[in-house]
């Protein structure tokens, strides 16, 4: 009539509001999990926008480079060195760097980062890159990111009234043209795309030849990892070559162990496992406390101590699934509400949800081998 | 001696190791025949409820002989104490019943130790059992909406309904009021007798010693006839 389960089972639900405060914790668990996670993703994917919307299918960087926003140079000739392979359809260089940009308005300076291209090429899939691309090819002309912080002066709403905007970048007189939007993320408050001539006017003691990042066409279905293989072997020292996936990758990478950001994430989700934990340890370590005796009656009967771990094991398992349900259907709720307010790409995706899932298992199941522990006082030859 | 259902010989028992060993009992001998009724008196401390446990499989000897159902328990693994518990039924002082669980679904739980039978049968049986003690009425009660009375003949129930060969009762009466106990005890005896089971049952309770083929006396960790 019964087995496992469904002892388990009701042993849990005989006392409601005892349940639903144990639901309660373990779904604000579940809940504290996924907004880490939440936020963590949310952070990571505005700080990899530009490697992820490149045109590349493969990247050439510089070895010593750590981050974007900190390339360290390489030789151009390398990159146009593999153009003798048929495979490769197009390459273009790019520059990258930090510049001051002094605020037109108020006169004060911030840093912001400039990106150069051929703008013969879109090689950044951002909106508004690739319909002011012609305005770029006149001399020292940029578009400015409409997204970048406000420090930067309100160039958006100039351009918009049809004001001519100049600043000063690195101290050379540039025009803004026309807007795109990437949005700010760690690295940089502002951004500004130019051409690869008007980058080396801005930056004028940076060489032509020693570039940042060689964007890299591959003919249609032409396998990238192959070709990587195959050029990495041809670079020189100091060069990587990278898949789209790769470089997404590397500057995640950075964010994540370079910085404390991925410290303080991690952190956020240990605790919401330990709080977790704790209130299933509670629940779990009550249970076998107030059932000492009947537990052991149960030994007496020639229940064997694995049927009673069974038991605890089954309700830490069903405390984890039936918490979990709650626990997915608020963090959804709160992704929605967290989308609308900060327009932090904020999704839960099926792997997220999973390893939640399987978090909140394990910190049911951990609380629940604890509390085990507590069962061997369930001994008959000592409690009568 | 081939019919007895518990023999004991010369069994000696400690608690502790070495310097801090206290012995509990010396040197006791006894036999329950099938069907026998044996009461165990003695003061407190005197170690009836040790012997009881040693019997019940719940702890193993340690020196002597203790054979229960054809089960040497001397020196048996846990494997083996756990085999024979499930032919010994055992009735506690408290009840010991699970609260989240009705009458009728603590008295399975006794039955579903024995795999041979359907779950039809053990349902049938446990209906059976609660009316045999009394309890027709109540199968489907929690154990918090029953009397003190109504609670250990549940248990009672519990411990008949796998129809066990050995029964081992500690002061099953004491958390009872007079009559209570009476009935309680009454109903243990019918329902042994009909089944022939041996009772072993530690009591303090003179008022019950009259159910009794034989009464054992303990004292200080030694049997004396009486």
């Amino acid at each position: 009539m019964f087995g496992f389960i469904s002892l388990a089972w009701l042993q849990l639900t005989h006392e409601k509001t005892r349940l639903l405060t144990a639901l309660a914790g373990v779904a604000f668990a579940c809940i504290l999990m996924f907004l880490q996670f939440g936020f963590q993703d949310a952070l990571f994917d505005s700080a990899t926008l530009v490697e992820r919307k490149m045109n590349a299918d493969l990247v050439l960087i510089s070895k010593k480079s750590e981050a974007f926003f900190a390339m360290k140079s390489f030789a151009r000739r390398s990159l146009y060195q593999t153009l003798q392979h048929k495979e490769v359809a197009q390459v273009m260089p790019m520059y990258v760097g930090l510049g001051p940009w002094k605020n037109p308005w108020n006169g004060r300076t911030r840093s912001l980062l400039v990106m150069g291209f051929n703008p013969e090429v879109s090689v950044l899939d951002l909106p508004g890159i690739a319909e002011n691309l012609d305005f770029l090819k006149q001399s020292d002309t940029v578009l400015f990111d409409r997204n970048s912080r406000a420090e930067f002066g309100d160039v958006p709403a100039a351009l918009g009234k049809g004001t001519a905007v100049s600043a000063e970048v690195n101290q050379r007189r540039v025009d803004v043209k026309g807007l795109f939007t990437l949005g700010a993320s760690f690295a940089a408050d502002g951004t500004i795309v130019t051409s690869d001539l008007n980058f080396l006017r801005i930056f004028k003691d940076h060489r032509q030849e020693a570039i940042h990042v060689g964007i890299i066409k591959l003919q249609p279905g032409t396998n990238p990892l192959v070709i990587k293989n195959l050029l990495q072997r041809e670079m020189p020292e100091d060069v990587r070559v990278l898949t789209q996936a790769e470089f997404v990758q590397f500057e995640k990478e950075y964010w994540e162990t370079g910085t404390a950001i991925g410290f303080i994430f991690s952190l956020g989700v240990a605790m919401g496992f330990v709080v977790g934990m704790v209130i299933a340890y509670q629940i779990l370590h009550s249970d076998v406390a107030n059932h000492l005796a009947e537990y052991a009656t149960l030994k007496a009967m020639g229940y064997t101590d694995r049927f009673l771990i069974g038991v605890v094991a089954q309700e830490s398992f069903l405390l984890s699934a039936i918490g979990y349900v709650p626990g997915i259907l608020i963090s959804w709720g709160l992704y929605e509400l967290t989308k609308q307010a900060t327009f932090l790409p904020m999704e839960i995706t099926f792997g997220r949800a999973a390893l939640v899932l399987f978090l909140t298992f394990g910190m049911c199941l951990a609380s629940g081998v604890l509390a085990m522990r507590k069962l061997r006082q369930a001994d008959p030859a000592d409690i009568f | 001696m081939m019919n007895a259902s518990v023999s004991i010989q010369n069994l000696d028992f400690a608690f502790g190791e070495g310097e801090l060993q206290k012995q509990i009992l010396f040197d006791v001998s006894l036999e329950i025949q099938a069907g026998e009724i044996v009461l165990l008196t003695g003061p407190s401390g005197s170690g009836k409820t040790t012997l009881l446990t040693l019997i019940g499989a719940l702890r193993s000897a340690q020196s002597g002989s203790l054979s229960v159902l054809g089960h040497e328990l001397a020196g048996a693994t846990t494997e083996q104490l756990v085999a024979a518990r499930r032919k010994i039924g055992y009735i506690f002082q408290a009840h010991n019943l699970l609260k989240f669980l009705t009458a009728q679904q603590n008295v399975e739980m006794s039955l579903e130790l024995h795999p041979d039978l359907t779950k039809a049968e053990r349902s049938r049986r446990a209906a059976e059992i609660l009316d045999a003690v009394g309890l027709d009425d109540r199968k489907h009660y929690f154990p918090d909406s029953l009397s003190g009375g109504q609670k250990q003949r549940v248990a009672i129930a519990r411990a008949l309904a796998a129809r066990p060969q050995l029964i081992l009762a500690d002061e099953p009466t004491a958390a009872l009021d007079g009559k209570t106990g009476r009935t309680i005890v009454d109903m243990l005896k019918t329902l042994a007798k009909e089944q022939g089971c041996p009772i072993l049952m530690v009591t303090h309770d003179n008022r019950v010693l009259d159910i009794a083929d034989r009464i054992v006396h303990m004292e200080d960790g030694r049997l004396v006839r009486s």
